[in-house]
C-alpha cells in the first residue's frame, strides 16, 4: 500500500535565521516534520521539539544484557559444565572473569547502540532516503512541514515560512512504500 | 543559537574574586579546629582511648613482630606523622592536577574549558606548602614512615640487615630521595609560575601569542609529569612497603590524584558559581567536568583492577602480601577503608553520573564530587597506613583533624590565589567559543 504525503519545504540560507524561523513557525502552531542542515546547528533539536532520544536507556539495557550474558557463560563453562582448577583458586574465581564480563558489556553496548540508532533513524539496508532538497548537503537549511499533520492551510504555512525569511518554498510529494 | 551574541566583548568577561574576611575567618577556624582535633585525637590515643588502639593493646605483650620492633616514636606520634604525610601527598596531588588539567586543555586545543581554566590554574599555589610539610616530615621522621629508612637495614653488619632492601639502596637512599622530592615539587611549581605569568600577561596585553607560549609550556610540563607522576608515586607511597613493588603503581596513584583533582575543580567552580561569580559558566561546562569525573573514576578503577588482577592471578606470596595486609591482615582493620575506596571510587560515580541530567545538576555534581573525594582519601589511606602503622592504625580524631586542617589550608591558599587574577581569562583566544558552549 502506498500513501502519499505532501510536504511544504522552506529553504533558508543562514543558520541563525533558520533557528529563529523554527521557533517562530512552531510558536504559530505549525508542527515541523524535520530540519535538514549542512552542519550541526546547536540547540536546533530542542527548538524543533523532538522528544529526547532514548538511546542512553537502550545502551544501559544492552550493557546489562552483555554483563549478564558473560556472567552466565563463565559461570556455566568454568564452574558447572567443566570445572577447572586454575592456580588452586575457587572454580568460580570471580575477579578472573571481570575482564570478559567488562568486554561483553562494552561489546553489547556498542553494537546495541549502533543498531538501535540505525533502526530508529531508518538507516537500514534498502530503505530509500527521502531527500527534501539536495542543497541541504551544500549550503541551504531546509525546513520540512507535513501538511497532512497540520491544522493550518498550505497558504498559511507558506506565509509563515516566507515571513521568517525562507528564500524558496517548494512542494514535495513523498510516496512511502510500505511492505 | 538564535540569540548568538555577535557582539562578544572580552572586557565584560573580567571578574575579580573577593576573598571576604568572613571566608578567611571560616578557613582559619577550620585550620585551628583541625589542629585541635588532631591534638585531642593524639592525646586520646596516647592514653589508649583512640579508635584502633585496641589492636595495639592486644599485641602489647609480644613486641617484636617484623619491622614494627625498632620504631622510636610512640604510637600516637607515629599516627600523627603518618596522617600528615598522607594528607600532604593527597593535597600535593590535587594541586598538581590543577596544572595538569590546564596543560591538557592547551595541548588538546580545548575551547570550552577556557572559561574555567583560572580555577585549576590557582591550585598549584599550594605546592610549596605541602612540599615543605613533606620535606620536614621526611627529615624529622623519615625512619618512621619508610621501611627502608630503618636503622641498620642496609648495613650487612646489623641485625636488622635486609638483603632485598639493601639491593634497592642505589635508588632508595637519603640524598637521592631528597633530590627527587625537591625536583618534583620544584619543577611542577616552577613551570606553574611561568604559566601563571604568561596568563597574567595575556590578560594585560592580549593577543594570541600567549596562548602558543602556554601551549609550549604545557608540552614541557606534560613531559615532566609523565615521568614524575610515576616516580613520585614510587618514592612517596610505594616505597613505604619497600619489599613490594607493582609496575602499575605509578598509574594507579596518578589516577587517584587525577579524579580527586577533577572533583575539587568541579566543587570549586560550583561554589564560585553559587556565590555569584562566573556568570557565563552554565550547566554545559559543568556537564563536561561531570563527564571527566565519570570517565576518570572508571579509569581509576581500570588501573586499580589491572594491578589487582595480575597479582591475584599470579598468586605469588611476595606480591599478594600487599592485598592480604589490606584485606584481612592486622586484624582486618583495613578492610573497611579498602572496600569504601573501591565501592565509592567506582560504583558510586559510575551509577551516579551515568545519566546526562545528573551531570548537569549542581546538587548531583556536588554529592558525586564529595563521594569521589572520600573514596580517594581512603585510597591514599589504605596505600599508606598498613605499611606505616601496621596493626596500630585506625580511623579517629587524628585522621579527621589532619584532613580538616589540610583541606582548610588548601582552601585558604587557593582562595587567596584566585584573587590574584581575573576569574575568567578575558583575552583567551577561545573564550567566545566557551561562552557559547552547548552540548
Amino acid at each position: 500500500m502506498d500513501t502519499n504525503k505532501r510536504f511544504l519545504v522552506g529553504v533558508y540560507d543562514d543558520d541563525d535565521e533558520v533557528m529563529a524561523a523554527v521557533k517562530a513557525v512552531r510558536s504559530s502552531g505549525i508542527k515541523i516534520h524535520d530540519v535538514y542542515t549542512p552542519f550541526p546547528v546547536h540547540g536546533l533539536d530542542k527548538a524543533i521539539g523532538h522528544p529526547r532520544t532514548r538511546i542512553p536507556m537502550a545502551a544501559f539495557m544492552f550493557g546489562c544484557l552483555g554483563l549478564l550474558t558473560m556472567f552466565v557463560f563463565t559461570l556455566y563453562t568454568m564452574a558447572i559444565d567443566w570445572p577447572m582448577n586454575i592456580g588452586g583458586k575457587d572454580f568460580y574465581a570471580f575477579p578472573d572473569f571481570i575482564p570478559p564480563m567488562f568486554e561483553f558489556t562494552v561489546l553489547f553496548t556498542a553494537f546495541g547502540m549502533v543498531f538501535s540508532f540505525f533502526i530508529t533513524n531508518g538507516l537500514w539496508w534498502g530503505n530509500k532516503a527521502v531527500i527534501f532538497d539536495l542543497r541541504s548537503t551544500d549550503d541551504k537549511f531546509v525546513v520540512a512541514i507535513d501538511t497532512s499533520s497540520n491544522q493550518k492551510s498550505e497558504a498559511e504555512i507558506e506565509k509563515a515560512l516566507r515571513d521568517t525569511g525562507a528564500i524558496e518554498v517548494n512542494v514535495k510529494e513523498v510516496i512511502e512504500e510500505e511492505a | 543559537m538564535a540569540e548568538h551574541n555577535h557582539h562578544f566583548n572580552p572586557a565584560e568577561m573580567e571578574e575579580w574574586y573577593d576573598f571576604t574576611s568572613s571566608s578567611k575567618r571560616k578557613l582559619i577556624i577550620g585550620m585551628l579546629a583541625g589542629l585541635a582535633t588532631l591534638l585531642i585525637g593524639a592525646f586520646l590515643v596516647s592514653k589508649g582511648l583512640g579508635i584502633g588502639i585496641e589492636h595495639a593493646h592486644e599485641h602489647a605483650g609480644h613486641a617484636g613482630h617484623g619491622h614494627e620492633a625498632h620504631h622510636g616514636l610512640p604510637v600516637w606520634a607515629k599516627r600523627v606523622v603518618a596522617n600528615l604525610w598522607m594528607n600532604a601527598e593527597f593535597f600535593t596531588g590535587i594541586s598538581v592536577i590543577g596544572m595538569f588539567f590546564v596543560a591538557i586543555q592547551y595541548l588538546s586545543w580545548a575551547g570550552w574549558s577556557s572559561i574555567i581554566k583560572r580555577i585549576p590554574e590557582a591550585f598549584p599555589a599550594f605546592l610549596p606548602f605541602s612540599g615543605a610539610v613533606m620535606l620536614i616530615l621526611y627529615f624529622a621522621f623519615g625512619q618512621e614512615l619508610f621501611h627502608w629508612r630503618h636503622e641498620g637495614i642496609m648495613d650487612p653488619e646489623s641485625e636488622h640487615y635486609d638483603k632485598i632492601i639493601a639491593g634497592k639502596s642505589w635508588y632508595l637512599n637519603n640524598a637521592f630521595f631528597v633530590i627527587r622530592t625537591v625536583l618534583y615539587i620544584g619543577l611542577w611549581y616552577g613551570l606553574w609560575v611561568f604559566l601563571r605569568n604568561l596568563s597574567k600577561q595575556e590578560d594585560e596585553i592580549g593577543g594570541t601569542e600567549w596562548w602558543y607560549k602556554m601551549k609550549n609550556l604545557s608540552r614541557a610540563f606534560v613531559l615532566v609529569f609523565a615521568v614524575t607522576s610515576s616516580t613520585c608515586a614510587w618514592d612517596w607511597a610505594m616505597s613505604i612497603d619497600t619489599h613490594w613493588f607493582s609496575t602499575m603503581f605509578g598509574w594507579y596513584h596518578f589516577a587517584s590524584w587525577h579524579v580527586s583533582g577533577y572533583a575539587v575543580i568541579t566543587l570549586t567552580v560550583i561554589i564560585l558559581k553559587e556565590k555569584g561569580y562566573l556568570h557565563s559558566v552554565n550547566e554545559n561546562h559543568l556537564h563536561d567536568l561531570g563527564k571527566f569525573m565519570f570517565a576518570f573514576s572508571i579509569f581509576w578503577t581500570y588501573v586499580w583492577f589491572a594491578q589487582f588482577l595480575l597479582i591475584y592471578y599470579a598468586n605469588m606470596p611476595e606480591e599478594t602480601i600487599y592485598f592480604r595486609e589490606r584485606f584481612s591482615g592486622y586484624g582486618g582493620i583495613y578492610k573497611a577503608p579498602f572496600f569504601i575506596n573501591l565501592i565509592m571510587g567506582f560504583l558510586a560515580p559510575f551509577l551516579w553520573f551515568m545519566t546526562r541530567d545528573a551531570k548537569r545538576n549542581f546538587t548531583f555534581l556536588k554529592v558525586g564530587a564529595c563521594a569521589i573525594l572520600v573514596a580517594h582519601y581512603f585510597d591514599f589511606y589504605q596505600m599508606m597506613m598498613p605499611g606505616i602503622m601496621g596493626e596500630k592504625g585506625g580511623i579517629g580524631l587524628i585522621e579527621w583533624g589532619s584532613t580538616i586542617f589540610f583541606a582548610s589550608a588548601f582552601g585558604f591558599v587557593i582562595n587567596n590565589q584566585l584573587t590574584k587574577l581575573s576569574l575568567v581569562a578575558k583575552n583567551h583566544p577561545m573564550l567566545e567559543e566557551a561562552v557559547h558552549h552547548d552540548i
